[in-house]
């Protein structure tokens, strides 16, 4: 068989990258054109603000709205503090032997399991174990311990990212470890610790599964009044009203993927701003 | 040695290596070193890249403490005290021997916080009237102060690069140390600048022990009065820098300093 010639190859190539790259374009453009094309008609200040009525076939997802904000606000508050802590003592403490290696690895790996997985274990940890019930404390501590690995493997590398030349002259003015760590290195890497934090609550806010078992109501008549009461949820109503409500009208469920769509996207917004800001500001 | 070697005999002697081994895991890379370093003079470290000087230095304020693996044997004093010794406070020596980095490295902050951080993080000094004397004091030290005193809230890094050094070495002066390591601080300046910092180093002499590495032999000859040469890891010879630049005893010496290699 002749060979191409380099020419046509690069062509070849060129064009194969490209097509993939438009395969991969199309379904997400597919969805967010579909999801808005049949759900825009839904969205009004009464959808948005108001308990749903006749069985969740009218009125709106208020309830809902509020209680994936509650869920994901208290566990992101769980999860950051932790996660952090821990990834300061991996990036600037830890010694690199064989445990630390297996703790890394473990950490990596806690990503991988299937959410479902996580809610069953908040299940039998946060409402049964512990006695939270099914509560957004308990679906929180669920999300959160999903966030954890995505915080702390996403707050290492802003960690490592700090040059060590900073570390070094701090320490060479007989500034000890830890006051080099909250002086120095936190504020340098507090940018890209963030970025984490808001990725990961993107992450965990259309999640159905751990919230499942551990924090959602099929219907509640009243807003939560403490972090024990059970409370519904964006991606839990959906799932409902799609699947278990008959003649439920289209244009709501289609209305309620979008807020969820909405919220989701706006956050991995925010983290894409705060980075290229935060680019533009480093100069090191 | 010769008896009496040093002419100014009054100094005292500042920091004293005696049987000084340091090791990266398996590997040597000070062996049994032996030196003495007297106050208010400058002394510069020369040898081929690789050879250890830095290391030396590295090992004078025990910065080489935060590199895994490190180990090492023997003793170093300063004023008469082992710094190895496992009761010896580090924070505390390394205020007393500051370092000035090869590339300047200042703080992403302001000119002023950059040379009070050491004082405040340290909460050597709380009182701000205080602070701002301190911070103008030092940074007059290093002939900064004139260039810059209108943006001291300016952040550090938009200074050129000949004034980050100077920053950093006013940085190390606030905290008042006695003793001054400077690791290569001009390799990454171009020939002025480099003489501004060495004319600086020269007025910085008469109150502070000055120890320098440099792998620019013109400079050790220029700046210092003792010189060490240094080869793989070991000291080949210590003596004045006139002496090893015009007649030193061992032939690697010499060979170096003619540059036969190197």
């Amino acid at each position: 068989m002749k060979k191409l010639s380099p020419k046509l190859s690069q062509k070849l190539a060129v064009s194969l990258l490209t097509v993939a790259m438009i395969i991969t374009l199309i379904p997400v453009s597919a969805i967010i054109f579909i999801i808005v094309k049949n759900g825009i008609s839904a969205i009004s200040w009464e959808f948005l603000f108001s308990m749903p009525t006749q069985g969740m076939r009218a009125g709106g997802i208020f309830p809902a709205i509020v209680g994936t904000i509650a869920i994901v606000s208290c566990s992101i508050a769980t999860a950051l503090p932790i996660g952090v802590c821990a990834a300061i003592y991996l990036n600037e403490y830890a010694r690199d032997n064989l445990l630390t290696r297996i703790i890394k690895l473990a950490i990596v790996n806690l990503a991988g399991i299937p959410s479902v997985v996580y809610g069953l274990f908040g299940l039998g940890i946060f409402v049964m174990f512990l006695g939270f019930g099914v509560s957004i404390i308990a679906g929180a501590l669920t999300l959160a311990i999903m966030e954890l690995p995505v915080i702390i493997t996403t707050a290492r590398s802003a960690l490592s990212n700090v040059p060590n030349s900073f570390r070094e002259a701090s320490l060479a003015l007989g500034v000890s470890r830890w006051q080099t760590i909250r002086h120095i290195v936190l504020p340098n890497a507090l940018p890209g610790i963030l970025t984490g934090a808001i990725l990961s609550i993107a992450r965990v806010a259309g999640e159905t599964a751990p919230i499942l078992f551990t924090a959602a109501a099929f219907y509640t008549p009243n807003l939560p009044h403490s972090v024990f009461d059970q409370v519904m949820a964006l991606p839990y109503h959906l799932f409902i009203i799609s699947t278990q409500i008959p003649n439920m009208p289209k244009n709501i469920i289609f209305g309620t993927a979008l807020v969820l769509l909405v919220m989701v996207l706006s956050m991995s917004l925010i983290a894409i701003i705060a980075r290229i800001i935060f680019r533009k500001r480093r100069k090191w | 040695m010769d008896e009496g070697f040093f002419e100014n005999g009054e100094k005292m002697e500042q920091i004293e290596i005696k049987d000084f081994y340091l090791y990266y895991g398996k590997f040597c890379a000070l062996e049994n070193i032996n030196l003495s370093i007297k106050e208010k003079r400058i002394t510069s470290m020369i040898g081929p890249s690789g050879c250890g000087k830095s290391t030396l230095l590295r090992s004078i304020n025990r910065i080489n403490d935060t590199i895994e693996g490190v180990r090492t044997t023997g003793q170093i004093f300063v004023n008469g005290k082992n710094i190895y010794d496992p009761s010896y406070d580090i924070d505390s020596l390394r205020r007393n021997i500051g370092m000035v980095f090869q590339r300047p490295n200042p703080f992403p902050i302001s000119i002023y916080k950059n040379v009070s951080f050491g004082l405040e993080v340290n909460r050597i000094c709380s009182k701000k009237s205080v602070m701002n004397e301190i911070v103008e004091k030092s940074l007059r030290d290093v002939l900064l102060w004139d260039e810059i005193k209108d943006k001291l809230k300016k952040s550090a890094l938009t200074l050129t690069l000949e004034q980050q050094q100077r920053l950093c070495i006013a940085r190390v002066i606030a905290v008042k140390p006695q003793v001054i390591l400077l690791d290569e601080p001009c390799s990454a300046l171009d020939p002025v600048a480099t003489r501004k910092i060495e004319e600086l180093m020269l007025i910085l002499k008469q109150n502070y022990t000055i120890v320098i590495v440099t792998h620019n032999m013109q400079q050790a000859a220029r700046v210092s009065q003792d010189t060490a040469f240094m080869l793989l890891g070991k000291l080949i010879e210590f003596n004045k820098t006139s002496t090893i630049f015009t007649k030193p005893k061992k032939k690697e010496t010499d060979d170096y300093v003619s540059g036969r290699f190197g």
